[in-house]
């Protein structure tokens, strides 16, 4: 009787869990990738009892050859708990697949027992039980890497809030020090702040400071332009100042008209442009020394 | 003497109020021999392309009867949409409040007039 690939996994996973649970525990106590400063041992045992239970039972149903079946979803629904649970406590993400690839050994070794001598069978067998953690061994990976991401997009939302200070430099006088990349979003908000500043201070000139932004596009530079009109529909005229060597020259190049702008080099001059502009002259109240 | 008119713009503007605000206005500053109009639009909280291009349309007509145009006290909301829609009024000074608009325009018309009577021109 022709017996269909990884039945014996199958077979060995619902006969031998038990054994395999130890030498598995046993296995991962040793291994170095466990960390204890992180993880309980308990919680550990308790995720291994369990995953084991689970893959039997989805292997039982479903074989071991697609890991995408709604059998492994239980399987899946676990996997993606540990992961998320563990990236966040720092796992990195080789740690946290690790725990589901040294099943490999203890379940290699068992299969070595149970086939015997029969290479080609064992070559097959362990094939198939080797495709099948390494699935889930990637799936793994795959969570723990959406756990992350899903940290990184709170971070840049957080940020997005932090990072567009609007400052009264003066009476009537308004900086707003952009730092980092100007998309979209964050122009929108840049542009909110900055209007509604404008309205509560009654400010007449407002400096863009952009000495934080790493580059400027013909994108980033558009957003800069609506900015500025924004502003002066609002009544208030805007410099652009912070404008580094290498930003000039790539203004320059991509074309990117800010003629109907003031442009200064820091945020100084564009300063003294607005004191000018109300009229206003700093002196030195003492002579030098 | 520097004459300024003020137009306050306080309701939903429509084609129909559009053209008659026009045609009283350029009658008023032809009548007044105004130097300058203002148009407050403070409580317009919607804004669409429409009414863009009838401020533009309003200030070209100004300026071609010598007299300058300042929109007084756009909101955020107004100032951002309008940008989005690519209308930014170039030509058309802004400014926050009526006094820094005649001020503005004080300044511009530089007759040296020390005071503009304002006439409320008032769509309903």
């Amino acid at each position: 009787m022709p017996r269909e690939t990884g039945s014996r996994v199958v077979e060995i996973l619902d006969k031998h869990e038990r054994e395999l649970l130890t030498s598995w525990l046993d296995r991962q106590l040793k291994a170095s990738t466990l960390r204890r400063d992180l993880l309980q041992e308990s919680e550990m045992r308790e995720q291994s009892r369990e995953f084991l239970r689970l893959v039997r039972d989805a292997a039982a149903k479903a074989g071991v050859e697609d890991v995408d079946t709604p059998a492994y979803e239980p399987v899946r629904e676990l996997l993606r708990a540990i992961s998320t649970e563990r990236a966040r406590k720092g796992f990195t993400s080789s740690e946290t697949a690790t725990f589901v690839f040294s099943l490999k050994e203890p379940v290699f070794a068992r299969l070595r027992q149970e086939v015997g001598m029969d290479v080609g069978a064992l070559a097959e067998e362990m094939w198939a039980a080797n495709v099948l953690l390494d699935k889930l061994g990637l799936f793994t990976t795959e969570v723990h890497q959406q756990g992350r991401e899903t940290v990184i997009a709170r971070q840049a939302e957080e940020m997005l809030e932090l990072s567009t200070p609007v400052v009264e430099l003066w009476e009537g006088v308004l900086a707003l020090p952009v730092i980092g990349t100007l998309d979209s979003a964050r122009t929108q908000v840049v542009m909110e702040n900055l209007l509604q500043r404008i309205v509560e201070t009654g400010a007449t000139i407002a400096i863009i400071d952009i000495t934080g932004v790493p580059t400027v596009d013909t994108l980033v530079a558009q957003h800069l332009l609506k900015t500025v009109a924004a502003a002066r529909l609002m009544g208030a005229d805007c410099i652009i100042s912070g404008i580094r060597p290498q930003i000039a020259q790539t203004i320059v190049h991509l074309g990117v008209e800010l003629q109907s702008v003031i442009t200064k080099a820091t945020l100084a001059d564009a300063f003294a442009v607005a004191l000018q502009r109300a009229g206003l002259a700093v002196v030195r109240s003492r002579p030098q020394a | 003497m520097g004459e300024f008119l003020l137009v306050s713009i306080q309701v939903d503007m429509h084609d129909k109020l559009a053209i008659t605000l026009q045609d009283d206005l350029t009658t008023s500053i032809v009548k007044h021999r105004a130097r300058g109009v203002l148009i407050d639009i403070s409580s317009l909280e919607i804004v669409d392309s429409f009414i863009g291009r009838m401020l533009a349309n309003i200030a070209a007509m100004s300026r071609v009867l010598d007299a300058e145009t300042v929109v007084v006290g756009m909101r955020p909301a107004v100032a951002i949409t309008l940008v989005e829609l690519g209308m930014s009024l170039t030509g058309v000074r802004t400014a926050l409040t009526v006094e820094r608009a005649m001020d503005t325009l004080r300044a511009s018309v530089a007759t040296g007039a020390e005071s503009g009577r304002g006439d409320a021109a008032r769509p309903e």
